[in-house]
C-alpha cells in the first residue's frame, strides 16, 4: 500500500531502530537456547551442567550441523533440499565398502564423500536452475535414488575395521579448562571428536560466506525475489546451481562426518536427517519462503533441538515415539512464533 | 551510428506465442536528451525496453551503443548494466528483504566480497543528497512503496550509465517527488546521459522531454522533435485516429441531474479502519458520481476499502437507504449492492491464471453461493455479453486473463461488478497505467452508470478526470477527510489549494 | 502489454502447428504417455503381464487376478490421496507431506474402536460404521489441525505439515499404547479385500465411489473455482467475496477425509497395523501422481482427473518394476530416475527447445524459399 512521504518522516526513526527479519530471528533462537539449557540445568539438575554432556550434543550432531547449514542455504534462495538424508546414508554406506572389501583409506573415503555429494549438487542443481523444476520434487527423486543405491551398493550393515580409519575416528580433541573429576577423583578432561572441529569450521565459513561474499548475498537477493535480483543483474540461474551445488556437497560432507562418528555403513543411516535439518534451519530462523536466514542461527537450532530431545529423556518419556512428538511440538512451536512475529510486523 | 547518438535500434522484432509484440521498430537516442516512448498498453514500449535490456531475448534486428564496435549482444540485465544501460522498471524490482544500501549496489560491484562499510556510506551518501527519507540499514521491505521506487531510481542514476531507462517510474511517486525526479532527470541530461522516459502522463511528457518516439500495435509510428507535436496530435498519433472525444466528455459532465430527495444510498458515520485513517463522513446519493482527491497516501483508498470492508473496520455506523447496516468483510458489502474495483489491478484485481469468462463470473458467483454454480452456459452467456459491451479485447473468453493488456484486464474487473448489478461501484484508480482510448471509456461509462441510476465513486490521480466525472469531491489530507468540493468550487486550482491546506 | 495478433497469415500458421502441439501441451499428455510407455514396455517384454485369470482366495472364493487387476486395487490408497492432495495444492500452492502419518493415525483409531482396546479381538467391538465414521472425523481434526496453521499462520504447508509428518506414527502408536492391536473379523476386511461373492477387489469400488463423489462435488458446488482463485490470488479472492482461510481450510479438512478412507482400506487389508511402516513414502508418491497429472504444485489450476491418472500410472511403474524382480528396498531409485525423466520431459524449457528443433529445420527451408 503506498504510504505519503510525511508519513514516512515519522516512522523513520522507529524503522532505522527495528532489525532486520534475519537478525530479530536468530536473536529469538539463540534467547530460546539459552532459557531451554539454563532451565534444563535448573530443573533437570547435574547431568546438564557437566560439559562433557553439552559437547557430547556435538560429537553426536556434528553430521547434522553441517547438513543443516546446506540446508539452510538452499533454503534462503527460496528452495529446499530433501535428499541430504538420503546423500548421508549412500556416502556411509559407500566408504564403508570402500574401506572394508576394496582396501580404500582415509582420502578415497574424502574423495568419495565428496564426489558423491558434487554428483548430487550437480544434478539437481541443473534440474532446478536451468530446466526450472520445483526443487521439492527434485530432490525428492535425489532422495529416493540415494537410498535405493544405497541399498544397491549393499543390503547388509558394513562395520569398518579399518585401523587408519578408526584412529581418527577414535581421536579424541581435549578441550582445554573444560573437564571434572570422576568419581575416583581423577581429572577427565571434556573433549570432542574430530567431526565438529570440522563442523564448526563449516559453520564459520558458511557464516562469512553469507555475509561479506557477493555469493552469499546474491543467495539472499535470489530467496528475496528472484525476478528482482534478475533485474538487478544478478545471475539466478547460477547462484540457485550454486546453492543446490553448496548443500550436496555438504551433505557428502556430512556423510562423512556421520560415517566417522559411527564407523558402519547401514541402511538407517541419516533417516529423517532431512527433516532434522529442515526443523533445525527453521527453529534457527531460516524461512522457506527464502530470503531470510543465518547457518548461526541453523547451529543453534541444531543445539536446541537436541537439548528439547535430552530434556524429553530425562524426564522419564523414554521411548522414541515421543522424541518424535517432542521434535514436532518445538518445530510447531517456533514455526507459530515465527509467523506470528513476522505477520505482525508486515501489518506495521 | 549516427552523430550523437548513444544508442540505436535497428528493426527490433518480437514474438511471443501467436502474439507480434514488436515488428522492425527502430529507435534511436542522443547523449544529453530526454526520449519519451509513448504509445497506448500493448502498444510494445515495455517489450521494447525488456529487449533492450536483456530480459526478453529478441527475435531481430540490432542494437548499437555507442563505444561499443558493431553489434552489441545483450543476453541478461547484467550484459545491459555492463553496456552502460540503467533501468528503472515500471514494477519495484528490488528485493524487499535486503537493506537499501544492498539494494542499490548489489549485482553491479566488482569482486567477491561485499564491502559493507563502503556501501553503507556511499549509498548514505547519494540518499540524503536526493532528499530520499530512508536509511541505507534499514531493511527494504519495510519501507514505503514511493519510497522503494525512490531507491529504484537512485540506484539507477548511481550508476555511470550511457543511458538511463525510466519505464513509468512516477505511477506510485507524489508530485514532490516527481518534482524531485524531474530535476534529476535534467542534471543528467546536461551531464551527457541520454534517457528514456516512458509514462502515460502527458503533462509529464511535455515537462520534461525533447523528443517522443510513437508505438502503436508493435509498430514504429514516428520520433518527434517536442515542439513539433502537440498534445492532439501526439493522442491522435497514439491511437491512429483523430480524436473529438476528449471534448465530448467535457460537454457531459456536470449534465447529470441528482435527486435529492429521500435517504442517501450509502450514508458513513465516523467511519474508520484499522489503515491508519482518522475517521469520516461520508454519503452519496443516487445517480451522483464522487471521488476522493488527495495526494497519494493521503488516505483515499483506505476510505473506499473501509467502506467495502476491505479493511478491517474499527468504528463508525453505515446506513444504505436509510437503514443500519454492518459491513464486517466485503461479502457483506457485495450483498448490500456495493462494488470496488481495486487500486492494485495485479494484486488484488485479477485472479492471473483464470481464464477470463472466470474472471467476469466470479463476484455473481461468489453472491449467488456455494451450492449452486452457474452453469457452463449461463457462464458463457454473461462473458461473451460484457466481451462485447465492453468491446474487451482477447483471443476468447477462455485466454488466461493475465495474458490480456493492462487496459483489458482493467475493463474484466468492470464488468466482474457491471454484472452484479451494484447500486454503488467504487472505483480506485481504474485508469491508472491504461492507455487513453481506454481512459476515456471508463471515464464515459462512469457518467453512463449515473445516469442510469447508479451511484459511483470514482478515485483518480489525475485531478482533470475527476473533474470531467464527479459533481462532489473529498479532499484527504494526512489520512483525513478536510474539506468537501462541490458545483462551483470543482476546478483544478480550488482542489489543489485545498490539498495543500494552510489559508484554504 | 501486448496485442492480439490480427494479420491472417500468421493465424493460419498458428492453427496449421495446432494439431501435434496442443497435444503435446494438454495437461494430460504427460501421464497418458507415460502409461502408454508402461504398457507398450510391458506388451513388448512381456504380455502375460497383462493377464486377468480367476483364482481361488484364501476363503475360496473365486476372485480376479493378474498384475492389472493388483495395479488397480493397490493403487487405490494412492488414488484416493492424490484427489485430496490435488485440491490442497491448488488452494494452498503447497503439498501435505503428513498423509502417511495421518493415514497411520486414522487406521489406528479405526482399529482401536472395532478392537475395543484389547490387543486382539475376534469379532468387532463397534459397529464398521461407526469406527470408519471415527476414524474419518479424527483425520478431519487433523487435517484442520494442518489447515489452520497453513492458513491462519500462514505457515508454508510443506513446513507445517512436517510437524504431523514427524509425529504422526508416534501419535498413531500412542493412540494404542504402543501395542499393535489385530481383528480377526472377516467382515472387517470385507473392505481392503473382496466383499463375498464379489470377484473384484472391494477397493476398487471404494475408489470409484471416491471419485464419483469428487466428480459430483464438484460438479454441483464451486468448490473447483474458489479453491483455484483462492490458490492463484488469495487478495483478490477475499475482496471478491471468498474468505481465502476458510477455503485452504476447507481444503486441508476434505484431504483429512481422503485420508481416513484411505487409511481405513489399509488397515483393512491386513486386519492390522505397523506404525513405522504403515503406508511408508506414500505422501512421496501422493505428490508425485498431482505432478505427474500436469498440474502445477505452486498452486492454482488443478486437474483432478489428471492426478487420479497419474496416481495409476505410479502404481503401474510400481507393480511393473516388482514384477522384473527389483527388489522393494531398491524400487525407489528406479522410481526415482523414471520421475526426473518425466519431469524433464514435462519441463517448459525442455519442451521449447524441443519444439524448437522441430521448428529449426522448417524455418531454414522457408528463408531459402
Amino acid at each position: 500500500m503506498p504510504k505519503g512521504i510525511a508519513v514516512d518522516k515519522q516512522r523513520r526513526l522507529r524503522e532505522r531502530a527495528a532489525m532486520s527479519d534475519t537478525t530479530l530471528l536468530l536473536t529469538i533462537t539463540v534467547v530460546v537456547f539459552f532459557i531451554l539449557y539454563l532451565a534444563a540445568i535448573l530443573f533437570l539438575g547435574g547431568s546438564f551442567a557437566k560439559p562433557q554432556n553439552f559437547l557430547n550434543i556435538l560429537n553426536n550432531n556434528a553430521s547434522l550441523i553441517v547438513l543443516a547449514c546446506g540446508m539452510s542455504i538452499v533454503m534462503i534462495t527460496g528452495g529446499i533440499d530433501i535428499s541430504v538424508g538420503g546423500v548421508t546414508c549412500l556416502v556411509c554406506m559407500t566408504c564403508a565398502v570402500n574401506l572394508e572389501q576394496q582396501g580404500g583409506n582415509m582420502m578415497t573415503v574424502i574423495l568419495i564423500g565428496l564426489g558423491i555429494g558434487l554428483a548430487f549438487g550437480l544434478v539437481q542443481g541443473f534440474l532446478v536452475a536451468h530446466l526450472g523444476i520445483q526443487p521439492f520434487i527434485v530432490s525428492l527423486a535425489g532422495m529416493f535414488f540415494a537410498k535405493g543405491m544405497t541399498t544397491i551398493v549393499s543390503k547388509e550393515p558394513v562395520r569398518v575395521t579399518d585401523e587408519g580409519f578408526l584412529a581418527v575416528k577414535d581421536m579424541r580433541i581435549n578441550v582445554p579448562g573444560l573437564g571434572a573429576p570422576n568419581k575416583l577423583g581423577v581429572y577427565i578432561p571434556a573433549y570432542v571428536e574430530a567431526g565438529v572441529v570440522i563442523a564448526l569450521l563449516v559453520v564459520a565459513l558458511l557464516f562469512c560466506l553469507l555475509r561479506w561474499t557477493r555469493l552469499g548475498r546474491a543467495f539472499y537477493a535470489v530467496g528475496g525475489n528472484s525476478q528482482s535480483a534478475n533485474m538487478l543483474g544478478i545471475n539466478v540461474r547460477r547462484t540457485k546451481f550454486l546453492a543446490h551445488v553448496l548443500c550436496s556437497l555438504l551433505a557428502g560432507l556430512g556423510g562423512i562426518l556421520y560415517f566417522l562418528h559411527v564407523g558402519s555403513g547401514d541402511v538407517a543411516n541419516g533417516a529423517g536427517d532431512e527433516m532434522n535439518a529442515i526443523a533445525s534451519s527453521i527453529i534457527g530462523g531460516t524461512l522457506l519462503t527464502g530470503g531470510v536466514g543465518n547457518v548461526a542461527g541453523t547451529f543453534f537450532g541444531v543445539l536446541s533441538l537436541n537439548t528439547i530431545k535430552r530434556i524429553v529423556a530425562s524426564l522419564g518419556f523414554d521411548e522414541a515415539w515421543w522424541s518424535n512428538i517432542t521434535v514436532a511440538a518445538m518445530l510447531c512451536l517456533f514455526l507459530v512464533i515465527q509467523s506470528v512475529v513476522l505477520l505482525r510486523r508486515n501489518k506495521k | 551510428m549516427q552523430e550523437g547518438a548513444v544508442l540505436e535500434m535497428r528493426g527490433i522484432c518480437k514474438y511471443f506465442p501467436g502474439v507480434r509484440a514488436l515488428q522492425d521498430v527502430d529507435f534511436t537516442l542522443r547523449g544529453g536528451e530526454i526520449h519519451a516512448l509513448m504509445g497506448e498498453n500493448g502498444a510494445g514500449k515495455s517489450t521494447l525496453i525488456k529487449v533492450l535490456t536483456g530480459v526478453h531475448p529478441k527475435d531481430g534486428g540490432e542494437v548499437h551503443i555507442k563505444g561499443v564496435e558493431g553489434a552489441a549482444v545483450i543476453r541478461s540485465p547484467q550484459d545491459a548494466q555492463n553496456a552502460g544501460i540503467s533501468t528503472v522498471y515500471q514494477e519495484i524490482t528490488l528485493c524487499p528483504n535486503l537493506t537499501v544500501a544492498e539494494n542499490m549496489y548489489i549485482g553491479r560491484t566488482k569482486g567477491a566480497v561485499a564491502n559493507w562499510k563502503q556501501m553503507n556510506s556511499g549509498a548514505d551518501k547519494i540518499l540524503k543528497s536526493l532528499g530520499i527519507p530512508a536509511s541505507p540499514r534499514q531493511q527494504l521491505g519495510s519501507c514505503s512503496i514511493a519510497v522503494q521506487q525512490m531507491v529504484a531510481i537512485a540506484r539507477a542514476v548511481d550508476m555511470e550509465c550511457k543511458v538511463l531507462i525510466l519505464d513509468e517510474p512516477t505511477s506510485s511517486l507524489d508530485e514532490q517527488e516527481v518534482v524531485k525526479l524531474f530535476g534529476l532527470m535534467r542534471d543528467l541530461r546536461a551531464k551527457g546521459v541520454g534517457i528514456i522516459f516512458v509514462t502515460h502522463f502527458l503533462e509529464q511528457v511535455y515537462e520534461v522531454c525533447d523528443r517522443i518516439t510513437v508505438l502503436r500495435d508493435g509498430q514504429l509510428v514516428g520520433e518527434y522533435v517536442i515542439e513539433d507535436l502537440p498534445r492532439v496530435q501526439l493522442v491522435s498519433k497514439m491511437l491512429g485516429k483523430e480524436l473529438d472525444d476528449m471534448a465530448d466528455i467535457k460537454g457531459e459532465s456536470g449534465g447529470v441531474a441528482v435527486s435529492q430527495e429521500g435517504a442517501p444510498v450509502l450514508e458513513a458515520h465516523g467511519l474508520c479502519s484499522d489503515a491508519g485513517i482518522k475517521p469520516f463522513d461520508f454519503s452519496i446519493r443516487k445517480g451522483e458520481v464522487t471521488g476522493f482527491t488527495g495526494l497519494l497516501g493521503s488516505g483515499r483508498s483506505e476510505c473506499v476499502r473501509a467502506i467495502f470492508g476491505a479493511d478491517h473496520v474499527t468504528s463508525g455506523s453505515v446506513r444504505m437507504d436509510g437503514r443500519e447496516i454492518k459491513i464486517k468483510k466485503p461479502l457483506d458489502a457485495m450483498k448490500q449492492g456495493i462494488g470496488y474495483l481495486p487500486e492494485d489491478r495485479k494484486g488484488d484485481g485479477i485472479v492471473g491464471d483464470l481464464s477470463v469468462r472466470e474472471n467476469i463470473i466470479l463476484a455473481l458467483q461468489v453472491m449467488k453461493g456455494f451450492f449452486r454454480p452457474f452453469s457452463r452456459a449461463q457462464a458463457e452467456a454473461y462473458a461473451d455479453e460484457y466481451i462485447k459491451l465492453l468491446e474487451i479485447k482477447t483471443a476468447s473468453a477462455d485466454t488466461p486473463i493475465k495474458s490480456l493488456s493492462g487496459g483489458n484486464q482493467q475493463k474484466c474487473i468492470l464488468a466482474r461488478w457491471l454484472l452484479t448489478n451494484p447500486k454503488y461501484l467504487i472505483l480506485d484508480e481504474p485508469t491508472r497505467g491504461i492507455d487513453i482510448g481506454t481512459k476515456i471509456e471508463i471515464q464515459k461509462l462512469v457518467l453512463k452508470l449515473a445516469a442510469e441510476g447508479k451511484s459511483v465513486t470514482f478515485i483518480s490521480s489525475e485531478i482533470d478526470e475527476m473533474l470531467r466525472t464527479c459533481s462532489r469531491l473529498v479532499v484527504m489530507r494526512d489520512r483525513k477527510a478536510v474539506g468537501e468540493l462541490t458545483g462551483g468550487d470543482l476546478s483544478q486550482s480550488k482542489i489543489m489549494a485545498t490539498i495543500a491546506g494552510g489559508d484554504a | 502489454m501486448m496485442t492480439p495478433v490480427k494479420d491472417p497469415k500468421v493465424k493460419t500458421k498458428q492453427a496449421g502447428e495446432s494439431g501435434l502441439k496442443r497435444l503435446t501441451r494438454h495437461q494430460m499428455f504427460i501421464p497418458l504417455a507415460a502409461l502408454a510407455l508402461l504398457v507398450l514396455f510391458n506388451l513388448i517384454a512381456d504380455p502375460s503381464f497383462f493377464a486377468v485369470s480367476i483364482k481361488e482366495n484364501s476363503l475360496g472364493n473365486p476372485v480376479l487376478s493378474g498384475n492389472i487387476i493388483s495395479v488397480l486395487d493397490n493403487a487405490s490408497e494412492l488414488v484416493i490421496l492424490a484427489i485430496g492432495m490435488t485440491l490442497v495444492t491448488a488452494s494452498s500452492g503447497g503439498q501435505d507431506i503428513s498423509v502417511g502419518a495421518t493415514m497411520a493415525i486414522a487406521g489406528s483409531v479405526i482399529l482401536r474402536m472395532v478392537c475395543g482396546g484389547q490387543i486382539t479381538a475376534d469379532t468387532m467391538q463397534m459397529p464398521l460404521l461407526l469406527a470408519v465414521l471415527i476414524g474419518i472425523l479424527v483425520s478431519m481434526v487433523f487435517g484442520a489441525f494442518n489447515g489452520a496453521l497453513v492458513a491462519y499462520f500462514k505457515i508454508q504447508p510443506m513446513v507445517a505439515t512436517l510437524i504431523m509428518y514427524t509425529a504422526g506414527r508416534s501419535i498413531a502408536a500412542w493412540i494404542n499404547n504402543n501395542q499393535l492391536p489385530i481383528i480377526n473379523d472377516q467382515v472387517f476386511k470385507y473392505a481392503g479385500t473382496f466383499l463375498p461373492g464379489v470377484p473384484v477387489p472391494t477397493p476398487i469400488f471404494i475408489t470409484a465411489l471416491v471419485i464419483l463423489a469428487f466428480w459430483l462435488i464438484l460438479k454441483f458446488t464451486t468448490l473447483g473455482l474458489y479453491t483455484q482463485s483462492v490458490g492463484i490470488n488469495a487478495n483478490s479472492s477475499r475482496l471478491n467475496g471468498l474468505d481465502p482461510k476458510l477455503i485452504k481450510l476447507l481444503t486441508y479438512v476434505i484431504l483429512g477425509v481422503c485420508v481416513a478412507v484411505a487409511g481405513f482400506i489399509r488397515v483393512s487389508r491386513s486386519g492390522s497395523i505397523n506404525y513405522s511402516r504403515m503406508a511408508e513414502n506414500i505422501e512421496m508418491d501422493a505428490i508425485l501422481a498431482v505432478a505427474l497429472g500436469g498440474n502445477v504444485l505452486s498452486g492454482g489450476r488443478f486437474n483432478i482427473y489428471g492426478s487420479i491418472l497419474g496416481a495409476y500410472v505410479i502404481q503401474f511403474l510400481t507393480t511393473t518394476l516388482y514384477k522384473y524382480d527389483v527388489p522393494s528396498t531398491a524400487l525407489p531409485a528406479y522410481k526415482a530416475v523414471v520421475v526426473i525423466l518425466l519431469v524433464v520431459l514435462s519441463a517448459p524449457v525442455v519442451r521449447e527447445k524441443l519444439a524448437s528443433l522441430k521448428k529449426a529445420p522448417a524455418k531454414t527451408a522457408k528463408e531459402v524459399s
